[in-house]
């Protein structure tokens, strides 16, 4: 018998609509769910690769106990009964000594994080945590610091829009395919792109405009643009005058800041960025400055993603066709939402122990900070953290130096990993349980914002080829093991969706024709004379008081980053269009488009240490060093070398990726410590390695 | 030449490679197989700099090299279509047909020991569907039609390129 499922893609945080055939029990298809116009039948290469992941061995098939030392690689199997009683233990010991706040999670977060948030609740733990240290914190927090707005509280309407400026935000291979479909389009339409990156990514093929920035010195090319917008009055003044706060602090403020000045610190050249300015004041308010996605880099990240708010706000780009809009959400078709099921739970008072809402008040509740919580675990202060769910998330490599955290989880009396694959971290836990592929599971329903708000559902389509389970059933199951099945009265996901589903008047069936529902017919826009921000004044906030009274200055003086001693570059990291996060380098398919990583030099930079095209060489930080072939190329800013992130895996039961290349975050010695204090992120590229010629055939060590 | 062609829009290639996962997942075509590939060309001297991908896969030449170079008749061409295809029976893994094509389309799979290529997934075009490879393209800038077809659509986006320009 066939069938067509529609579900929700998870080979990647993306997470894109997906039809799957399904033959007699056997998944024969995968394509685009083309009921979504913007998807199509279009799907990338991680979401074709999805049918080789489940019948891929080299991963965990059933629940594994950990038997020699952490990290050793010695597992046991075990039944789920055995595995839950071993967590329910070490959890009832660790409470009755620490409290259950000594309980934390991490995931990355996303649209079906309602259920494990609501499992931490339940436990009594304030601390969930999400992955975005390493990801938009800086982003989601200055947009925050200037409209009261999160990161996800605007869209971008790329299709139609006029300019389309990317600050190393890599669309064609960071890649959303809605969004590069989106951004195509506006280029056939004639939209201009410029695309400001130390590297060229292929993105930078597609811009009208590239421009090889110094490393570092994205503000101080921010502050260059505003300054020449401000001074020769090239923004949008009725907009700026209905909405925006402390523009003559801004105009003394940017005084400094002159072109002249811009071209010094950045190396792109004045004239440039003058043209460049005429333009986006032909093209306003059809402009989008992308305040970036993933932007934990820099110390000043936070700043220049601030910048780019404020910029946007003069371009008048907000809830404007071809600029920034808000999704809009369920209350804005006039419709109820999902049901929480964290709202099942009673709340936790407990101050959190990463401090997000009361050390650093400034920052977000929701997704914490892991940092943070990594020095609770390290120090025990404000408390003692003692276990870590760790739920298909992987700090190992999205956070710095992976040395010290193992020597910081080691002091974590459990380590539970909840994956589909055997991350870096799941290998040091100490037990591993084994979820369903995508494919093989249901998820809660989501709420899905944009112009034309619905809700989604990600749907079992076949059935699991091993011992492995969907993780709402683990939570809710374990939730059951440790008394808390009260807030949990689900016994099937049918159950979960209906109570989801509550006010909305759909109910799960609905979803069986298309994979969603819509709330509205016709895109919603609101209406741009009453536009309403979430700061105190309500208005856009050049100066906030809120970080002010945290000690961070609104607008700071620009502060020219370190420069690369000689012999060193700055280390940045990326990923290509077919590969992320570490996740898809040892897939059957996926592993053979590429097995290894190399490291981008420039060719001035390489001449002069006597490097060639394909030479292997010596990257070094301190005692950490590993050997990668070189790719010779003027793509690259002379003072920075760059290599795909995930490769050179130290797991090895993944034998198809395992010492194949260099991890990026092992070079990243003592970065732990370094963050934005003022944007919670983590500065990811602001270390610096040695490169040396070396001889073929050298190991990492 | 088939009567069918893919065709490319290299301006909307991303190089995401889409195309040759979604055939590998479809034809299993073994370990370092690929029937189709994308292929990149950069020119760093241009600015901005030239990145670009070619989409590269079997011709179905009309008088196919590898059909003429094979031994066992188990590289065939379909009489209805021109498909160049593998009868995988047949096939003694002796590799002429490699070497014969000029641009040593057929692949290698060291899992049966025998070649196989690109047939456009014949199966899915007599069920009235595209090839794998166009209809899921992460982009869309792969077609599939026939040469005549082809030529008309690139005449037609020419032609609306030459006007917007003059206006």
């Amino acid at each position: 018998m066939k069938e067509t499922k529609y579900s929700i893609c998870g080979m990647c945080a993306v997470r894109c609509p997906v039809t799957v055939e399904v033959q007699d029990g056997k998944p024969v298809w995968i394509e685009g769910n083309s009921h979504d116009g913007g998807m199509g039948r279009s799907l990338c290469a991680k979401g074709g690769a999805a049918f080789s992941q489940r019948t891929d061995k080299q991963r965990p098939l059933g629940p594994l106990l950990r038997r020699g030392k952490r990290g050793e690689g010695q597992w046991r199997e075990a039944s789920w009964e055995e595995a839950y009683d071993y967590i329910a233990g070490k959890l009832q010991a660790i409470m009755a000594e620490h409290g259950a706040r000594a309980i934390m999670l991490s995931d990355r977060g996303g649209p079906f994080a309602d259920l494990r948030q609501a499992f931490v609740k339940a436990l009594g733990s304030p601390n969930y945590i999400n992955h975005d240290c390493t990801c938009g914190r800086n982003v989601h927090h200055a947009s925050k610091s200037v409209y009261g707005l999160g990161r996800k509280d605007f869209a971008y309407d790329y299709e139609n829009s006029r300019h389309i400026v990317l600050f190393g935000r890599n669309i064609t291979e960071s890649l959303k395919v809605k969004e590069v479909k989106s951004f195509l389009k506006a280029i056939k339409k004639g939209a201009r792109v410029t695309y400001i990156d130390p590297r060229a990514s292929i993105t930078a093929g597609k811009a009208s405009r590239y421009w090889q920035i110094k490393p570092g010195t994205d503000y101080a090319l921010l502050l260059g643009i505003a300054h020449y917008l401000v001074n020769n009055n090239l923004y949008d003044q009725d907009f700026v005058g209905r909405y925006v706060n402390g523009m003559p602090e801004f105009k003394t403020f940017l005084e400094p800041y002159t072109l002249e000045w811009a071209e010094g610190e950045t190396g792109i050249a004045a004239r440039e960025i003058q043209a460049f300015c005429h333009e986006l004041n032909e093209d306003r308010p059809r402009v989008i400055i992308h305040p970036g996605w993933m932007l934990a880099r820099y110390r000043d990240s936070f700043h220049a993603s601030r910048m780019i708010h404020i910029l946007n706000a003069l371009m008048g780009s907000i809830e404007h066709p071809g600029g920034l809009f808000y999704p809009k959400g369920p209350k804005d078709a006039g419709k109820k939402g999902l049901k929480s099921l964290s709202a099942l739970v009673p709340n936790v008072e407990e101050e959190r122990a990463d401090g997000c809402g009361s050390r650093y008040p400034h920052f977000d509740k929701g997704a914490g900070m892991l940092q943070t919580a990594y020095e609770a675990i390290d120090s025990g202060v404000p408390y003692p953290i003692k276990a870590y769910f760790v739920h298909r998330h992987n700090p190992f490599i999205a956070l710095p130096d992976t040395d010290e955290q193992r020597r910081i989880f080691d002091k974590l009396e459990l380590i539970v990993a909840v994956d589909v694959n055997y991350s870096e971290t799941a290998w040091f836990a100490d037990v591993i349980l084994p979820e369903n592929t995508f494919l093989e599971r249901d998820d809660i329903l989501r709420t899905e914002k944009g112009l034309k708000p619905g809700f989604g559902r990600r749907q079992q389509c076949v059935p699991p080829a091993n011992n492995t389970r969907p993780g709402w059933k683990i939570y809710v199951e374990l939730a059951h093991r440790l008394g808390k099945g009260e807030y949990f009265p689900f016994s099937s996901i049918e159950e979960i969706w209906q109570y989801q589903l509550q006010d909305t008047g759909f109910s799960p069936a609905d979803f069986d024709a298309k994979g969603f529902v819509k709330l509205s017919d016709k895109a919603l826009w609101h209406d741009r004379d009453q536009l309403k921000f979430g700061t105190e004044s309500g208005r856009i906030e050049i100066v906030n008081q809120k970080w002010a009274a945290m000690g961070v200055a609104s607008l700071p003086p620009y502060v020219a980053p370190e420069q690369p001693p000689e012999g060193s570059f700055r280390l940045l990291f990326g990923r290509n269009g077919y590969q992320a996060h570490g996740q898809h380098q040892n897939n059957p398919i996926l592993c053979e488009l590429l097995d290894t990583n190399r490291l981008w030099i420039n060719t001035a930079a390489a001449g002069k240490l006597g490097i060639k095209d394909g030479d292997p060489v010596e990257v070094a930080n301190g005692d950490t060093r590993g050997i990668i072939r070189a790719r010779v190329t003027d793509l690259i800013h002379p003072q920075a070398v760059f290599m795909l992130h995930g490769f050179g895996t130290d797991v090895p039961a993944k034998k198809r990726a395992f010492g194949k290349g260099l991890a990026d975050q092992v070079f990243m010695k003592g970065k732990l410590k370094e963050w934005d204090h003022a944007g919670g992120g983590l500065n990811l590229a602001e270390t610096f390695v040695t490169v040396t010629p070396a001889q073929a055939g050298g190991e990492q060590s | 030449m088939s009567k069918y062609i893919v065709t490319q829009e290299v301006a909307d290639c991303i190089g995401c490679r889409a195309c040759e996962v979604h055939c590998k997942d479809k034809n299993n075509s073994g370990p370092g197989a690929f029937y189709c590939r994308m292929i990149e060309v950069v020119s760093e001297q241009s600015s901005p700099p030239a990145i670009d991908y070619v989409y590269l896969s079997c011709f179905h030449c009309e008088k196919a090299w590898c059909v003429d170079a094979c031994p066992t008749g188990a590289m065939e061409r379909r009489d209805q279509d021109g498909i160049v295809f593998v009868v995988d029976s047949a096939c003694v893994g002796c590799k002429a047909c490699i070497t014969a094509c000029p641009w040593s389309v057929p692949q290698w799979n060291p899992n049966t020991g025998k070649v196989g290529k690109c047939d456009l997934c014949m199966d899915r075009i007599d069920a009235g569907l595209e090839p794998a490879c166009v209809s899921k393209c992460t982009t869309g800038c792969l077609q599939f039609s026939t040469p005549a077809e082809a030529s008309e659509a690139r005449r037609q986006a020419f032609a609306e390129q030459l006007l917007q320009n003059r206006r």
